[in-house]
């Protein structure tokens, strides 16, 4: 049915199937219509292709002599077609080709013109083609060729602006479309962008303005040609490029030269009423934006100024300003004199023209200045002209202005002057390099509170003619200040500006001139930093109209550092000069001062005996001593511990006043303020600290004095606050060592102690100090699981010792329970309660405590043990008893033998099997007789237990004796004899 | 051969610059000035290569439809920079290397005055006569 209908409407329109394209009623079209955009496109490209050749056939008739410029047409008309095509290599090959042909013309001055215009649209194409492949060296290289081929084509004189447009036009062409290849993805460089065609066609603008403004300014009376050679009958050119009089005219030959001579004029008087500044600061601003892009910030700088200068020259001075004026600093900033004056000579025309006061004088003191590279003359005129509107005159107009302007201007300088109000103007300085340079320094870099602070202001002139100022003040950080520091001369305005060489208000050219301000520090500002935030130098009358030079800091200006820098680098002698001048490269600026507080004038001694002892009360004492010519009051003094040492150190150290009794934690490391009464002239006062320190170690003390004096300075009373500190260092040490020993009844050392056997605790006390130490009294604190054996006396009781020496004391204990303790039993705390020797008595003694070490307490099975007396006589009987007392739970078997020794006989049991019963004790009777003197062997007792064969000899000898001291056989009466002696 | 020749200094200010004087001398100061953008770009494009690998001659820094501008940095950072006129088309890159080698050699005897101080202007008869030797005609 579809189909059928289909057929039918082909036959009716007398199409062929294949030309019917269906779009149904559905949402999704694309198929369809890029079906048909095929169509389309194959018949467009059938269309061309044979639009193409048949321009080929025509151009098959053609000859290079007689149709040279059908030639090019055909060329450019088969590269059109092939664009159309979308075949854009076979467009850019005959493009080329079209290209070269072109110039192959025979160039006059008739038809160069026209050949420019042919070569400019063809090699747009070709830039662009080659742009579009992603060739742009071959963009490049093209149009640098046709840049060259057409720079010299200049054509006809008096249209030479023509040429200039043309150029411009092309290298602006150029640069649109390489920025837009840029936007599409190609990547410029830094020396390769579009802004350089910019800049380019800009400089060709001027040269067209330039060209222009000398061939089209005829007198007055020249009116426009009538009628107008530049219509035509179409209202539009049938061939580009070609003259609208002589359309069509392939003659060299001017067959009318009066109607030519019309028709330039035409065009000249055509060309005067294009704006041109408008086309060249456009230009430039498209040159601006590409190098800005471009990391190319001076030459950015530079077509701005360009752009500055353009709109000067369009009058346009409030735009030419904001341009020039932010440009300026980069100049400033990198040093290039020369250009700086040069942007400042126009920025300063444009201010005289619009008459803004404000901007003409900063540009004049920046012309005057020393990075100015005007001539004298220049300076003196621009000198001239400051003073004339700071006496709120006229000042004369700027060189090279335009007339019409300079009688604005003047118009507006009269209206400036009658209104003569006060105008204040304030110039910050320290971006510019003004004519006058200012230094600050202050002569110290502190001052004690109770001297005056001094310092200077330098100033120095750089303009041509000495100039006076009428005002210089300084503000300060404390602007209480501010008002001790200004000079001022009450002068009528009509004075000011005398160029008096005399006066102090008056700057010499090169010469430094020197202030000296001085005024008196308040006593609040001690410890406090004075800062000068600026220096005011008021030129002009501030009645009148004036302008304040504003140096922020301490002077120093644009230029003023590296100045500085090179100055310091030179080595250079600097002439003598009289004593009172002084160089300018020698001054450095010091800003700012320290206001310190008064000297002290007391003395503070600190007497003690270092080193410290462990928790002593360390007595220091301080005397304060006033030497000050009066009398000092609120007297305050502050000791302890230094701030900012170890955290540790202040929980471990307390400072007091009271000696007596001990201090506890709750004392302080560091106390404050502690008043003390007001000391005459020469008066000396003691105060005594008591420190205690808690731990080993070196302790920085501070003892801090601090008074109120009352003293004139310049005729004024001030109250001074006055302090003087002392620091010490003060080592602590340990005032003695304890070492504690276990030792047998023997005076054995012990490595463990029997269960219920005595023992010794020995302990040694070294004095450590190198002070003389008492000993208050000892005290052996025993845990509840030791036991004395008698009374736990101090044997040491007010004992004195000296350094290195040493004092012992001995108990006896007893460990009476036993049970296998791990690690030991606790012996409990020896408590020592000392001073020193040279403390007086109110001083508390010190008491320390050590506490005795554990001891490992042992079972044993058998104790053993032996009465006996305590010496022995030859050939006298020596009754030996032993006692064996079984400490076991068990019935112990044991075989006891007494091996002989040559030194003694002996009567008793020789060797006996016996058994002792638990808890019960055996007796064992012996009697020696003794057969030689002096210290000897005694008949050894050998144990044996069956049960524990671990109780050998050995440990046996720990308790009983084994030899005794014989005395030789005595005569009576012996005994007085030795009483006698 | 070169029509304006420039000394500038490690921090961008100019120690020396001289124009052909027949020409506007303010185009010159902003074409060398402007040119420091690409040396200032080359140099930190260089960035920490070893000094004694590093080449001094920066070669063309950018062309104007009249001029030529080339650039030379030394191992302090001092830039001389010259301008060639862009119809001189004789002159090789060869040549301008042993200019600017003829510069250096020259401006490192300035520098070996004890009476020069470092980064003032320089005002020496013997660099102008150098300089003025390379801004005859030779032609």
């Amino acid at each position: 049915m579809a189909s059928e209908r289909a057929a039918a409407l082909c036959n009716a329109c007398e199409l062929s199937g294949k030309s019917l394209f269906v779009l149904p009623h559905t949402d999704h079209l694309v198929g369809y219509i890029i079906r048909l955009e095929n169509a389309f496109y194959e018949h467009a490209q059938t269309y061309y292709y044979t639009e193409i050749r048949r321009v080929k056939s025509h151009k098959e008739f053609l000859n290079k002599t007689t149709h040279q410029l059908l030639f090019v047409r055909h060329q450019f008309k088969i590269a059109f077609f092939s664009e159309l095509k979308q075949d854009t290599q076979n467009a850019l090959k005959n493009y080329r080709t079209a290209y070269n042909l072109v110039h192959e013309l025979r160039a006059h001055e008739t038809n160069i013109l026209e050949i420019k215009t042919m070569a400019g649209f063809i090699n747009y194409k070709i830039c662009r083609l080659c742009f579009q492949h992603n060739t742009p060296l071959d963009a490049i290289a093209q149009f640098r060729k046709h840049i060259d081929l057409c720079k010299k084509k200049i054509g006809s004189a008096e249209l030479s602006f023509e040429h200039a447009a043309w150029m411009s036009k092309q290298f602006q062409a150029f640069g649109d479309l390489f920025d837009e290849a840029i936007k599409l993805g190609l990547t410029a460089i830094q020396t390769q962008n579009p802004g350089f065609y910019y800049q380019q066609a800009a400089y060709y603008a001027q040269e067209r303005k330039q060209l222009a403004k000398t061939l089209c300014s005829p007198e007055a009376s020249v009116t426009y040609p009538s009628p107008d050679p530049l219509e035509t009958q179409t209202g539009a050119l049938d061939f580009y490029g070609q003259r609208p009089w002589r359309q069509g005219v392939l003659s060299f030959d001017l067959s009318d030269p009066e109607k030519e001579k019309v028709g330039i004029l035409a065009i000249q008087l055509k060309e005067r009423n294009v704006v041109h500044s408008e086309i060249i600061i456009t230009l430039l601003s498209n040159a601006v934006a590409q190098f800005k892009k471009y990391k190319c910030p001076r030459m950015k700088s530079h077509l701005m100024v360009q752009m500055g200068e353009e709109y000067y020259y369009a009058k346009d001075y409030t735009k030419a300003l904001k341009l020039l004026d932010y440009v300026m600093c980069d100049y400033r900033t990198e040093g290039w004199w020369t250009l700086l004056t040069s942007i400042l000579t126009t920025a300063l025309k444009c201010s005289y023209l619009m008459a803004q006061l404000k901007d003409y004088i900063t540009y004049s003191l920046e012309l005057l200045g020393r990075a100015s590279t005007l001539k004298d003359d220049q300076k003196s005129r621009i000198e001239k002209n400051l003073i004339n509107v700071l006496m709120n005159e006229s000042p004369e107009p700027e060189p090279d202005c335009d007339g019409a302007a300079v009688k604005t201007a003047q118009k507006l300088w009269a209206d400036w002057v009658s209104l003569a109000g006060s105008n204040v103007f304030t110039v910050g300085v320290q971006h510019l390099v003004p004519f006058v340079q200012c230094k600050a320094k202050f002569h110290a870099p502190s001052f004690h509170v109770d001297v005056p602070v001094q310092f200077d202001i330098y100033l120095k002139a750089d303009c041509p003619h000495p100039i006076r100022f009428s005002k210089l003040c300084v503000s300060f950080n404390n602007q209480e200040y501010n008002q001790f520091c200004v000079i001022q001369e009450a002068s009528k305005a009509s004075e000011v500006l005398e160029n008096l060489t005399q006066g102090k208000m008056c700057l010499v050219p090169g010469k430094t001139r020197k202030f000296v301000f001085k005024f008196v520090a308040k006593t609040e500002d001690v410890g406090k930093k004075i800062e000068i935030t600026s220096v005011d130098l008021v030129l002009g009358h501030e009645a009148g109209r004036c302008v304040v030079l504003n140096w922020q800091g301490g002077g120093g200006d644009a230029a003023s550092t590296q100045e500085a820098l090179q100055a310091s680098r030179s080595f250079k002698r600097r002439p003598k000069l009289p004593d009172d001048e002084v160089h300018w490269d020698s001054v450095l600026v010091q800003a700012s001062t320290m206001v310190i507080s008064r000297v002290p004038s007391i003395s503070v001694h600190l007497r003690h005996d270092p080193p410290a002892l462990t928790n002593e009360m360390y007595c220091l004492v301080v005397t304060v001593q006033s030497h000050e010519k009066t009398r000092i009051r609120d007297v305050k003094l502050t000791a302890g511990l230094k701030p900012g040492q170890d955290a540790n150190l202040t929980q471990k150290t307390q400072v007091t006043l009271h000696g007596t009794e001990l201090c506890d934690e709750s004392c302080p490391a560091l106390l404050t303020d502690i008043p003390v009464e007001d000391l005459r002239p020469g008066e000396q006062l003691e105060k005594t600290l008591y420190i205690r320190c808690g731990t080993v170690g070196s302790r920085m003390f501070l003892v801090y004095v601090s008074y109120l004096i009352t003293t004139t300075i310049e005729d004024r009373e001030i109250v001074c606050k006055c302090h003087k500190d002392e620091t010490v260092t003060i080592e602590t040490v340990f005032p003695f060592d304890v070492a504690v020993k276990f030792v047998s009844t023997k005076f054995e050392h012990l490595e463990r102690v029997y269960a219920d056997i005595p023992f010794l605790l020995m302990t040694d006390l070294l004095s450590a100090s190198p002070w003389a130490l008492t000993i208050v009294s000892s005290e052996l604190q025993l845990a509840p699981t030791m036991a004395s054996v008698d009374q736990l006396e101090s044997q040491v009781d007010k004992v004195v010792l000296q350094t290195g020496e040493s004092a012992s004391e001995c108990f006896c204990l007893r460990c009476p329970a036993a049970g296998s303790v791990e690690g030991g039993v606790a012996t409990g705390h020896y408590v020592i309660c000392w001073k020193r020797t040279s403390a007086a008595d109110s001083l508390p003694a010190i008491s320390t405590a050590i506490t005795l070490p554990h001891v490992i307490v042992e079972n044993i099975p058998l104790h053993v043990s032996a009465d006996l007396p305590s010496f022995g006589r030859v050939r006298e009987s020596l009754p030996v008893r032993y006692h064996l007392q079984n400490k076991t739970n068990l019935v112990q078997d044991l075989e006891v033998s007494v091996e002989p020794s040559d030194a003694f006989m002996f009567s008793g049991l020789k060797q006996i099997r016996l058994r002792i019963l638990p808890g019960t004790e055996q007796e064992m009777l012996y009697n020696f007789y003794p057969l030689m003197a002096g210290c000897q062997q005694l008949p050894s007792l050998n144990i044996n237990l069956l049960r524990f064969p671990s109780f050998t000899n050995q440990l046996l000898r720990r308790f009983i004796p084994t030899s005794i001291f014989v005395k030789p056989q005595g005569r009576l009466g012996d005994d007085a004899s030795i009483a006698a002696a | 051969m070169a029509v304006c020749v420039a000394v500038i200094a490690k921090e961008n200010y100019p120690l020396y610059i001289r124009s052909v004087p027949t020409e506007n001398e303010l185009k010159f100061h902003y074409m060398v000035h402007t040119s420091l953008d690409v040396v200032d770009e080359k140099i930190s494009a260089m960035g920490k290569a070893l000094v004694d690998q590093r080449e001094l001659y920066l070669g063309l820094l950018y062309p104007t439809e009249d001029y030529k501008v080339y650039g030379y940095v030394t191992n302090s950072k001092v830039k001389f920079v010259m301008v060639v006129d862009s119809s001189n088309t004789a002159l090789r890159d060869n040549e301008i290397r042993s200019m600017f080698r003829k510069l250096h050699n020259s401006y490192t005897d300035v520098m070996c005055n004890p009476f020069y101080n470092p980064g003032d202007r320089i005002q020496s008869r013997a660099f102008d006569s150098m300089v003025t030797s390379m801004m005859i005609q030779v032609c």
